[in-house]
C-alpha cells in the first residue's frame, strides 16, 4: 500500500545493486538528508544538540565502526572504550601541537591513528577467537586507559590530568571551547556521519565487505575461495578502528569539551556502543543509527516520563534505564539477534504485500 | 583410447590435454598414522578424474594436500609444470585451484548472488580507497563481475533463489550453490569433494548433468571424490583407486573394474 516494488525494475546490474533499490527507500533517504542538513540546523537550541543530536551522530559512528568489526568480520571487541581514547587523545595533541591546522584534518588524522593502534591490537585476533579475542581486547581497553593515565606527554602535563579542547574554528564558526554554536558543531559532526556511512555502506557491500562477512560466517571456507586471513581481519580492524578513533575524537573536542580518560572512556563506553549493535542490528549501517538512536533516546525519553510525568525520584528512574536495557539485550539476542534493523526489514518485507498478503 | 605424451582422446570424443597436476611420491603423516602412503598420480587438462576408495582410505586427505590444507611430509606437488611449494590454502585459491566441501561450507549469513560473487573475490582488486568511494573503478569491477557470477547462476539454474539467503535453502540446493561459487572462480581445476552425498536419485542425477556440462562447456578440468561407483564410473575419465592410504588402482573406469585388487578392496576376499 505504501509501501511497494511493483513497476520498480533494475536494468542494470549498477541499477540492482545500489544501496536503496527501491524508489520508496531512496526519496525517504534523500528526505532525510535534507532535513537532517538544511532543516534540523535552523531549528536546534542547545539542549537540543548537546543532549540529543550530538551524542546520536557521534555514537552513530562509533556504532558504524564496531559493527563493522563485529557484525561483518565478527571479530569481537570490547577496546572500543579504548580505541575512542586513542582518538580523542590524537586529537588533543594535533590540536595543540597544530593550532593552525583545520579541525577536519585533526579529526581524520585522529582516525587513521587509531587505525594503526587498531591493527596493531588487532594482531592476536590471527590466532584466537570468540571469547578468548573479546579478553584480549579488553587488555587494549584497559591497557590503553592505563597508558593516557600515566603517561603525562598524552595530555600536555596538565595539572589535573585532563584534556581539554582548545577554542577551534572551522569555516570560521566556533565548533570546539567554550562559545560554539550549537548548530555549527551540528553540522560538523553530521558530515562525520554521512562520510562515515557513506564510505562504510560501500566498503561493505563490495569485495571487501564479502571477505569480512566470509571470515565471519566460515573462517576455513574463505580461505578456501583465497581470502587471506590475515589481510581481511586487520583490514577490519584497521576499519572500524578508524571510524572508533573519528568518533572518539569527535566525543572529546566537540561533544564533551575536557575529558578524564578513565571516567569517559572506560569499560562502559566498549559495553554501551556494543548494546548499541546488539539492539541495533549485527551488519547493518541502519542498525548502528537505530542503536544509537535507541541507547540515546532511552535516558531522556525516561527522564521525560518518569521524573516530568509520573514524579518518579531521579534514582529509580536511572536505575530503571540499567534495568530495561539489560532486559532488552537478553530479548533481543533470544528473539532476534540481528536487532531492531531485522524488525525494521521484517515489516518493510510485510508491507510489501500489505493488505493483501496472499 | 590412445594414450600419448601430450593427452588422449576419449570414448566420447573429447581431447584431453597435458598433464595440469602431478602428484609425485605423497606421503601424508598424521603423528604415527600413515594418512597417504607414497602416491603419485596426474590430472589431465580437461578430464574428470575421481578418486574413489572405501572409507578412510584417504581420499579427502589427498584433497586436502591439494587445496593445500595439509603440507605431505614427503613428496612434491606439481602444478602447471613447476614445483609447488608449500602453500597456504588461500594461495593454492589464487592459482586457480577451486573446491568444495563434503559437508557443505557455504557463508549462511548471506545471500546465494552473495556467496556466489565471493567466488570471484581472486579476480577483484580494486583497492579498499576506491571501494569506499564506489562510483567509478570499483562499480565497473563490480557489474563485470556480476556478469560472470550471473552467468554461473544461470548455467546451474538457480536464477530463482539469487537474492534469499543460503540459510534458507535445502540441502540439494546448498550443494548446487556451492558448486557455482567455485565455479565463478573460473578455476583451472575444480576439486569436488563428493559432490553428490546424501542426494537422491533425482538430485544425484541433476548434479551429474551439471558435472558435466561444466567439462563440457567451460573445458574445466575435474577432480572428484564419490562413493557412489556407478556414477563414478559413468562420470569419470580416469580413475584413482585408494586402500589404506596407498593406491590400488588407476586408470579408465573399465580397467579399474577389472582390477582385481580394487575388486578385492570393495568386495573383500576371502581369508581361508
Amino acid at each position: 500500500m505504501f509501501y511497494r516494488e511493483a513497476g520498480d525494475f533494475s536494468t542494470s546490474y549498477a541499477e540492482d545493486s545500489q544501496t536503496f533499490p527501491i524508489k520508496f527507500d531512496r526519496y525517504r533517504y534523500y528526505l532525510v538528508l535534507f532535513l537532517a542538513i538544511f532543516v534540523v540546523p535552523f531549528m536546534v537550541n542547545d539542549y537540543w544538540v548537546n543532549s540529543l543530536f550530538l551524542p546520536f551522530l557521534i555514537y552513530a559512528i562509533a556504532a558504524i565502526g564496531l559493527n563493522i568489526l563485529v557484525g561483518y568480520c565478527g571479530q569481537v571487541s570490547l577496546g572500543t572504550g579504548g580505541f575512542m581514547a586513542v582518538g580523542a587523545y590524537a586529537c588533543y595533541k594535533l590540536m595543540t601541537s597544530f593550532p593552525d591546522v583545520s579541525m577536519l584534518i585533526h579529526v581524520l588524522i585522529a582516525g587513521v591513528i587509531t587505525a594503526a593502534v587498531g591493527v596493531l591490537f588487532g594482531l592476536p585476533s590471527l590466532r584466537i577467537k570468540g571469547f578468548y579475542l573479546a579478553v584480549a581486547t579488553l587488555a587494549a581497553q584497559f591497557f590503553l586507559v592505563w597508558l593516557f593515565n600515566r603517561v603525562p606527554w598524552f595530555y600536555n602535563y596538565s595539572a589535573s590530568g585532563q584534556i581539554s579542547a582548545p577554542e577551534r574554528t572551522f569555516l570560521g564558526f566556533n565548533i570546539t571551547g567554550a562559545n560554539t554554536q550549537a548548530w555549527a558543531t551540528y553540522l560538523f559532526c553530521l558530515m562525520f556521519v554521512i562520510f562515515s556511512a557513506y564510505v562504510a555502506r560501500n566498503l561493505t557491500r563490495g569485495s571487501v565487505g564479502r571477505k569480512w562477512m566470509a571470515i565471519r560466517d566460515m573462517d576455513i571456507a574463505a580461505e578456501i575461495i583465497g581470502v587471506n586471513p590475515l589481510r581481511a581481519k586487520l583490514t577490519a580492524f584497521a576499519v572500524s578502528s578508524f571510524f572508533i578513533g573519528i568518533s572518539g575524537a569527535l566525543f572529546f573536542s566537540i561533544y564533551l569539551g575536557a575529558v578524564e580518560v578513565g571516567e569517559v572512556f572506560g569499560i562502559q563506553k566498549s559495553f554501551l556502543v556494543l548494546f548499541m549493535i546488539i539492539i541495533g542490528g549485527l551488519g547493518s549501517i541502519f542498525g548502528s543509527f537505530a542503536g544509537a538512536a535507541f541507547l540515546v533516546l532511552l535516558p531522556v525519553a525516561l527522564k521525560i516520563v518518569g521524573v516530568d510525568w509520573l514524579g518518579w525520584p531521579t534514582d529509580i528512574v536511572a536505575h530503571l534505564q540499567l534495568v530495561i536495557v539489560g532486559g532488552l539485550i537478553i530479548v533481543f539476542l533470544i528473539a532476534e539477534p540481528h536487532g531492531l534493523a531485522q524488525l525494521w526489514r521484517v515489516a518493510k518485507e510485510k508491507l510489501r504485500l500489505w493488505p493483501f498478503p496472499h | 583410447m590412445k594414450d600419448q605424451a601430450d593427452g588422449y582422446v576419449t570414448a566420447d570424443g573429447r581431447q584431453i590435454g597435458p598433464v595440469v597436476m602431478e602428484m609425485k611420491n605423497i606421503t601424508l603423516r598424521f603423528g604415527g598414522v600413515e594418512a597417504i602412503k607414497n602416491i603419485s598420480f596426474d590430472i589431465r587438462q580437461g578430464e574428470i578424474r575421481a578418486i574413489i576408495g572405501p572409507n578412510g582410505a584417504g581420499k579427502s586427505s589427498m584433497l586436502n594436500v591439494i587445496s593445500g590444507f595439509y603440507v605431505p611430509q614427503e613428496g612434491e606437488v606439481w602444478y602447471k609444470g613447476a614445483r609447488r611449494p608449500a602453500m597456504k590454502p588461500f594461495q593454492v585459491a589464487q592459482q586457480g585451484i577451486a573446491r568444495t566441501f563434503q559437508n557443505i561450507a557455504l557463508f549462511e549469513g548471506m545471500s546465494v548472488l552473495d556467496n556466489v560473487m565471493t567466488g570471484r573475490l581472486t579476480h577483484m582488486e580494486t583497492s579498499m580507497f576506491w571501494q569506499s568511494i564506489w562510483k567509478g573503478k570499483a562499480e565497473r569491477e563490480e557489474t563485470e563481475n556480476r556478469e560472470v557470477a550471473e552467468k554461473i547462476i544461470d548455467f546451474l539454474e538457480i536464477q530463482a533463489i539469487r537474492k534469499t539467503p543460503v540459510s534458507r535453502l535445502s540441502y540439494g540446493l546448498k550443494k548446487r550453490v556451492e558448486l557455482a561459487r567455485a565455479l565463478a572462480a573460473e578455476p583451472s581445476i575444480l576439486l569436488l569433494d563428493e559432490p553428490m552425498a546424501g542426494m537422491n536419485v533425482e538430485e544425484k542425477e541433476d548434479m551429474s548433468r551439471f558435472i558435466l556440462d561444466v567439462n563440457d562447456e567451460f573445458g574445466t578440468t575435474i577432480a572428484l571424490i564419490e562413493h557412489d561407483m556407478g556414477v563414478v564410473m559413468d562420470l569419470s575419465d580416469r580413475v584413482v583407486v585408494m586402500d589404506y592410504g596407498k593406491k590400488i588402482g588407476d586408470g579408465t573406469p573399465h580397467e579399474v573394474r577389472n582390477n582385481q585388487d580394487v575388486i578385492d578392496a570393495y568386495l573383500g576376499i576371502a581369508h581361508d
